[in-house]
Order: C-alpha cells, then structure tokens, then sequence
C-alpha cells in the first residue's frame, strides 16, 4: 500500500499536482483548506463515518446552477480511482454532472480514497474493463491539468482546469 | 511531386518551427519509452491486438453495431466520404443544429465534412487549439497530432492580432491560450451538436477512447446533446481491457508524453447531465441527460486495404506520429510537403494509396528514403519504409518505360514494366559501377566534365553540386585474389561481402577490413558476388531487387554451406540481408544469409569478447573520435558495437544522435532533393561542430554518410575499420 501510495505521490508531483492528505473527520477542514471560492462540487459517494459526506460544511456549492458552475473557480468531485505509476485519476461522469463540475474550472479539487490508489494503468483498466462490462460506464483518465503546446509553449490549463489538487483520505481512522 | 521550388519555399517558411517541434517529439519520446520496463512487450502486445482485430474486422463490426445500439446509439458503416457526410447532414439537420463543435480527427478531416456542413450554412468550430489557428488561417494541417506544428508563436500573434483586434495585441503564449481558450469555450457551450473522432474503439462495450491533452474532446461530448462520433473501420478493438497497450504507448510515441491530460472512456450516450449554460434556477442534477449518439465508421478503401497484403499492415497504425517525427527528412520540410490530402509522413503513403490513390500518395512517397528510422518508432511495429517502397514500385509500373539511349546503354534494366529514367539509372549502379571502374581513371575524368554533369543533370536529375564516387582502377575483389590468406591457423573462417562501393569505390576500407580480420585469426575471402539489390529497392524496383537477393544467396550461400560467416562493411547492405530480404526471398534462404551475416564492427566484436586480443590490432591511447553511425546499423541496434570496439582500442568516441545524414543513398544525388538533404545534413554537420567535437576526426559506417559528411565538412571522414588496421 504504502509504495503504491508514495509512487503516485510521486507522479503527481511531478506533474504539478498538489496533495494533501487526510483522514475522514478532517475530510471538512481539507476541502475548506484547499479550495478558491467560489467553489462548486459534488459530494462523494462514499459515507465517511457511517453518514453521507456532503460538503455542507465547506464554503462548496453543492449541485450549483449551470451559471454558478461557469462562475466558479474551483470544482470538488470524488475521483474513482488513482493510478500509482502516473499519477492519473479515474474521473466518473455522474448524472450529478461530476464531469462539468471537474472540467469547467480553473482548480480541480479531487477526492481520493486511498484505498482506491491502483499500482499501475494494467490495474486500473482491468478494474474499468470489469466495470464496464457490467454497467456500461463512462470514465476520465485525468493527468495532471490540462494543457496545449499548440501557441508555441507549453501553457496549463487549455479548455480544463490549470491547477489540479488530490485530497488523499486516508482509512480506518 | 513536391518541386524543388516548393520544397526550397517550405523549408523557409515553416521549416524552423517544424525542426524545432518534431524534433522535440522525439526526443521527448526516446526519453519517455526509456522508463517503460516492458516496452518491447506493449509493443508486441499491441501490435498483435491489431492484427487480430483486422483480420476479425467483419465480426467485430457486427459486435459493436450490436452493442452500441443496445446502448441506445446508432451505428452508420459509410462506404465513401460522401455517403458519410449525408449521414452527419442529416443528423445535425434533424437537430436543427446551427454550430457544432468539433474536436480534432484525422478522419473529419479525410471526408472533409465541414466543408460539407458549411455548404448547408452551418456554423462549424474546430475546438483544439492548434486546429482552431489552422480554420482561422485557412490551411492544412501539416502533422497527425500536432496539425499546426509548422507555426511559431509569433505567425499565431499575427493572425489573431490581425482576424480579432483585441484591445491589448496578443503576444505571449499564456496570453494566446487564454483568448482562444475563452473565445471556443463561449462556442462550446452554445453549440448543438460535438463531432469527435475515437482513437480506438471497444466492441464488447461499444466504449470509446479519445486521446487529448486540452480537454476539447470532453467539452464536445459533455456540452452537445448530440454527439457524432467519426472514425475509420480499423479503430474497433476486442475488449476494453485491450485498450491498455495503447493507453501507454500513445502519448509517448507521439508527443513524448507519458500519457496525455486526458483519455476519455466513453460509453454514450453519457450520463452527464445536458444542461442550458444561460441557467440561474435550476441545479445541475436536475437536467435530464436526454443525448443522441450517432457512431459513424468509415470504410473509404479500408476493407480493400484490409485484402491487400502489402498494404494492410497501414490499418494497424494508430495515429501517434511517432514515424513522422523521427524521418530526417519530416523534421525539415513537415507535412505540407511529406504528405498526400489527409495523412502526412512516412505512413501517409499507405494511407493515401488507399483511400486516395496512389497517384495522390505518388505526390510525396519519394521524400521516404527507405533509412528506416522511424521502424523501431513505431508502436505496432508496420514496416512503413517497405510500404514505401511497395507504393513506389506500384508508382512505377503504372508510368511508361521511357527508353532513353543514355539510360539503356548503361542500365539493362531486367525490370522491363519501366521505372521512371533516374530511378533505374540509380537502381542499375552495379553496371554504372563495373563499368566506371573497368575505364578508371577516363570514367572519373569524363563525369568530373561540366559538360557531362549538364548531361546528367539534365537528363537523370543528378545534381552538379554532388561530388561523384571516384572509381577505382584496381577493385576490392582483384585486390584479394592476387594475395595469399595471412592466417595459418585460422580462428574463423569468413566471407568478406564486396559490396558495390566497397568494390569499386571505397577499396581501402575493403582492404582495411580485410587486414583487421586477418589480424584476429581470421581467414577472409572476398569472392565476386552481385550488388545486394539496396539500389534497385531505393528506387521502388522490387523485381530487380529480388533479382539481386536471389543471386546474393545463391554466390554466398555455398561459402555459408562451407562454414563461412558473411561479413559485411556496409550497414545498408547488412541491413539487406538481415531485413528485407526476408520479403524478397524463401524463407530458408533468408534464415541462412540473416543468420550468418554480420556487419564488420559487430563480427570484430564478438572475435574480441570471444577471446581475440586488441593488442593485435592498430590502438590508440584516448585518441578523440566523433562517430557517425549508420541510419540502419542503428535501427538493427548495432551502433553499440562499433563504440564498444573502438573504446576497447582506446579511443574516446562522442556520438551523434541526429536521426539520418541526409543522404540515405542516391536520394542526395537527385537535384530535386539536393537542398533538403543539405538542411538535414545541417543538424549532423552542427553536431560534429559541437565544442569539444569541433576538432575531432570524423569516421562514419555508412557510405552515403561518408559522402554527405564528406561534403559538409572540411574534415575528411573515414569508415572506422580503417582506424584498426594495422
Ligand atoms: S505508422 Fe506507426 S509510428 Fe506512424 S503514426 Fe502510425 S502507429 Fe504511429
């Protein structure tokens, strides 16, 4: 676990992308901590502590208007799963719009369970093929932000978001 | 054919941004597959999913029409461009559509549909940077991944600058970025309907990959209600699983990229919600997702291709440019040049002969000179210089034997379905050579004449600006026959091939290899053998060539039977027998000439590791070297050698890296080329100007390199053998 961890660690500081981590009691305190309001999300799926997280305590607009969505600056969503040797996340794309809110802002905020981090890609797509076959599903493999060579430089932050942070929630605390 | 003119005219104006941005790809792409562990393996790995999936295409094709209306979307198979444009109209009519976006696809861009959508008055956006500079300029893209790599940041300025008026003129790259980037995402969110193309598809699920680094695609998919998703036949894979090969070879094959920001997995329609972005009221979730998909796959030629065997591998390809930029040649002039109306670089022959016709893919294929650089670039492992060299050869043969005296007299062509003048005079250079030796010194005065250098340039597009090959009076094999074997006990036992230019031209390279191996216990003929048919392949004339091969195999083959290896000085010729001969000749042939043969440096090495002593041979203590290896020697992986045996003699070599010197043979001759082989011999002559370089002796392996070094350089290069002799 723990080399699965330090290597995706790794990889996304090598791609730019800060990390904080957490346990679930602070999961609040995190995201208050790291986003830039406005700030619009959506709350993870998984209960923390026997409840559903909802983000209620944070300074996050949770199922925004389309035009609070355009307005904001950072977007909280729950990532699926993390990929050790790149740093990638599995995004979902929920009907809770998760993939608007992760892709129209300048700062992604990603949730993670640490639980969730997989060693390499071959993992990672074996679990998706698994779950693709079973409900159809769509995903993202999101590395680092997005970015464009094409204006003769590299520049972050092309159509999507410029500055990506992952909030790694760590179990059984 | 590209004109000189028009060459000349592409190198000044987009020839730096192009050097620069391919160049970087490929470097970036070396580093990058250098952390893969298992490289070889997703090589392999991928490139037996796609021969497995083009060889059950029809299967899959009914599986994934199957699934992907299970799914709730609709599966069009169009047989021509024009059939699939009927289809796109009709759908972003019945949407009532009055913009669609679009994110970057080679396969959009082969059936044209936006012109087709333009004519019907709609609004039509490319969203990816680079494409949205090339709509708003008016032009091609020049490159499968990066469409507008031949544009610098200062020509993107201009034109937005001029096209927007913006208050303050844009100039930085951040400040380019975040206009375009503000400009599409208000045409994003107003469109009705996203046309993206799919870098694979899975037919068990019916989800697709899009491969991109900004984010367009996903806007595309996530803002429209209506997505028309547009690829060719080839895309559909088994599994989803069988997506992870490629998952990790794309990016770096193409960009050097470890893996780009974002590959979409999409299995549509989507879940994500359609909302109105203009909304104040009404929360995310409480949009329907109510979406259309619509998977239109195109057969344009594919299937035929499928049934052709030389150019069906083409359907393996998967888009990542690496061919493109690691060719010498892309890396100066771009796709503007080195491609056909869709597909640019090596592989675009392959795809422009069939979709297009090979009289479209006949506009550029001479620009691959066959060095085969871009073989081991290649994440699925396609041959593309022999598909090259097929399409040459079906170029050939559709043009009419021109039947010049001059031509004719000095090449009895046995390939009597006529290629063009030039190409059989290069691809005839055996007889060239016999006969230029046999007259030796008169041959080297009369072509050295301004008169017969007008005639040749004239008359078989020779440029007078080349130097010729000097022949020899005295040949490599007439040499070898008037001596005696020095060796009393030999070690080994070994055939020394004479190779055109070893034979007629460069004989003390010949003798040198011959005293080196002498010198380790090795006793050496150098029997008269034919040409290894390398001229005559360059040139597209494969029959010839065949030709060649069979009367190589057939002179070597009672040595090989003898005991014998067969030693080689020149790496394209090694590179023959070891490679594409395996196209040319029966299996047990090529298994016996391939296994037995070894390029010079290679054999020295492994008689020292076996036990052979340095001391025998000419050494020297930290003596400076610049090494120049050989385009194919290197794709064979056996530029190692050569350093490892003259460090082992006690020099101190440097390397050069560039990927080709430019000359890659009879290409450098040929006037229309002359100045584009110059511009790629550039970066080899930079290099071996290079502080700490600068005054070092040059030697080479190759004999076209030591020709263009020769030119480029004041310093007379050598072929390394001549070093160790003693
Ligand atoms: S031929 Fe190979 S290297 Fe070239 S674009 Fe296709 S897959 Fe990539």
């Amino acid at each position: 676990m723990e080399s699965k961890r330090a290597s995706f660690e790794g990889a996304l500081e090598a791609l730019g992308v800060t990390v904080a981590s957490t346990t679930e009691s602070e999961l609040e305190a995190a995201v208050t901590e790291a986003v830039t309001e406005p700030a619009v999300g959506v709350a993870p799926d998984e209960a923390v502590a026997d409840e559903a997280f909802s983000l209620t305590e944070t300074p996050v607009t949770v199922d925004p208007t389309p035009v609070a969505l355009r307005e904001a600056t950072t977007g909280v969503t729950e990532a699926e799963l993390g990929i050790g040797d790149y740093g990638s996340l599995v995004l979902s794309m929920t009907d809770q719009a998760s993939e608007l809110v992760s892709l129209f802002v300048e700062r992604h905020v990603a949730i993670l369970y640490e639980e969730d981090i997989q060693p390499d890609m071959d993992a990672a797509v074996a679990e998706l093929d698994e779950r693709f076959n079973e409900t159809g599903g769509s995903a993202i493999i999101a590395t680092g932000p997005s970015a464009t060579a094409d204006m003769g430089a590299l520049v972050k932050g092309a159509h999507g978001p410029r500055e990506v942070h992952v909030i790694i929630v760590e179990e059984g605390v | 054919m590209a004109t000189a003119d028009e060459i000349r005219e592409l190198m000044r104006t987009e020839g730096a941004a192009v050097a620069e941005n391919t160049q970087g790809f490929n470097t970036g792409r070396y580093d990058s597959v250098a952390d893969l562990e298992d490289y070889e393996e997703l090589k392999r790995a991928a490139r037996s999913i796609k021969e497995d999936a083009i060889e059950d295409l029809p299967d899959l094709l009914d599986q994934l029409t199957e699934t992907v209306e299970a799914n709730g979307g609709t599966v069009y198979i169009a047989d021509d461009a024009a059939d699939a444009n009927d289809y796109i109209r009709d759908v972003v009519d019945e949407r009532a559509a009055d913009r669609v976006v679009k994110s970057k696809s080679m396969t959009s861009e082969e059936i044209e549909v936006n012109e087709a959508l333009e004519a019907d008055g709609v609004d039509v956006v490319e969203t990816d940077l680079g494409e949205w500079v090339l709509q708003i300029a008016d032009e091609a893209p020049s490159h499968i991944v990066a469409p507008a790599i031949h544009k610098s940041r200062e020509s993107i300025a201009e034109l937005f600058n001029e096209q927007f008026d913006p208050d303050e003129p844009l100039e930085t790259a951040e400040e380019l970025t975040h206009f375009a980037r503000e400009k599409l995402g208000e045409q994003i969110v107003d469109a009705e309907v996203g046309i993206t193309g799919a870098n694979f598809i899975a037919a068990d699920t019916g989800t697709m990959a899009l491969v991109t680094s900004e984010g367009n695609a996903r806007k595309t998919v996530a803002a429209t209600d209506t997505h028309v998703a547009v690829a060719g036949v080839e895309k559909v894979i088994p599994t989803v699983a069988d997506l992870h090969p490629f998952i990790e070879l794309i990016g770096r094959s193409g960009t050097g990229q470890d893996i780009t920001s974002y590959v979409s997995l999409l299995t549509p329609p989507v879940d994500t919600p359609v909302v109105d972005f203009t909304d104040d009221e009404t929360p995310l979730s409480e949009f329907d997702s109510d979406r259309d998909f619509h998977l239109v796959l195109i057969d344009n030629g594919r299937l035929e291709m499928r049934d052709d065997e030389q150019l069906r591998e083409t359907l393996y390809c998967i888009r990542c440019s690496a061919c493109s930029n690691s060719c010498a040649n892309f890396q100066s002039v771009g796709g503007h040049a080195f491609g056909g109306e869709t597909y640019s670089g090596g592989i675009a022959t392959g795809w422009e002969a069939g979709i297009e016709g090979v009289d479209v893919a006949e506009e550029f294929n001479d620009l691959c000179t066959g060095c085969t650089r871009c073989v081991n670039a290649c994440p699925v492992g396609i041959d593309i210089p022999w598909i090259n060299t097929v399409v040459r050869d079906r170029i050939n043969r559709d043009k009419d034997a021109p039947g010049e005296w001059l031509v004719d007299g000095l090449t009895p062509d046995e390939e009597d379905d006529g290629a063009p003048l030039q190409k059989r005079f290069f691809g005839n250079f055996e007889t060239v050579a016999k006969l230029g030796s046999a007259t030796a010194p008169v041959s080297n005065w009369l072509a050295g004449t301004t008169l017969s250098r007008r005639a040749m340039d004239r008359i078989l597009g020779i440029d007078p600006r080349r130097d010729l090959p000097t022949f020899e009076r005295e040949t490599l094999v007439d040499w070898a026959a008037s001596r005696d074997s020095q060796v009393a006990k030999p070690e080994r036992r070994a055939v020394l091939y004479p190779d055109l230019y070893t034979n007629h031209v460069q004989v003390e390279r010949g003798k040198a290899a011959v005293k080196v191996l002498e010198s380790l216990g090795v006793d050496v003929v150098v029997p008269p053998a034919p040409s290894s048919g390398r001229a005559p392949l360059s040139q597209g004339m494969i029959a010839t060539a065949t030709d060649h091969a069979e009367r190589v195999t057939e002179t070597l083959g009672p040595h090989i039977e003898d005991g014998r290896d067969v030693v080689v000085i020149e790496p394209s010729d090694h590179a023959m027998f070891t490679r594409e001969y395996e196209r040319l000749i029966d299996e047990a042939a090529f298994t016996s000439i391939a296994e037995n043969s070894y390029e010079v440096f290679e054999y020295v090495f492994g008689l020292l590791d076996n036990g052979a002593s340095v001391e025998s041979l000419s050494t020297a203590t930290g003596a400076e070297i610049a090494y120049h290896s050989h385009c194919q020697q290197r794709t064979l992986g056996l530029e190692a050698h050569t350093v490892a045996v003259l460090e082992d003699c006690g020099y101190d070599v440097v390397t050069s890296d560039v990927e080709c010197c430019g000359m890659a043979g009879s290409f450098g001759y040929k006037s229309d080329y002359y100045e584009l082989s110059m511009d790629v011999g550039d970066r080899l002559r930079t290099q071996l100007r290079d502080d700490g370089v600068q005054d070092r002796p040059v030697v080479a392996s190759g004999t076209s390199c030591l020709e263009q070094i020769d030119a480029l350089l004041e310093r007379q290069p050598r072929h390394p053998i001549e070093l160790l002799a003693t």
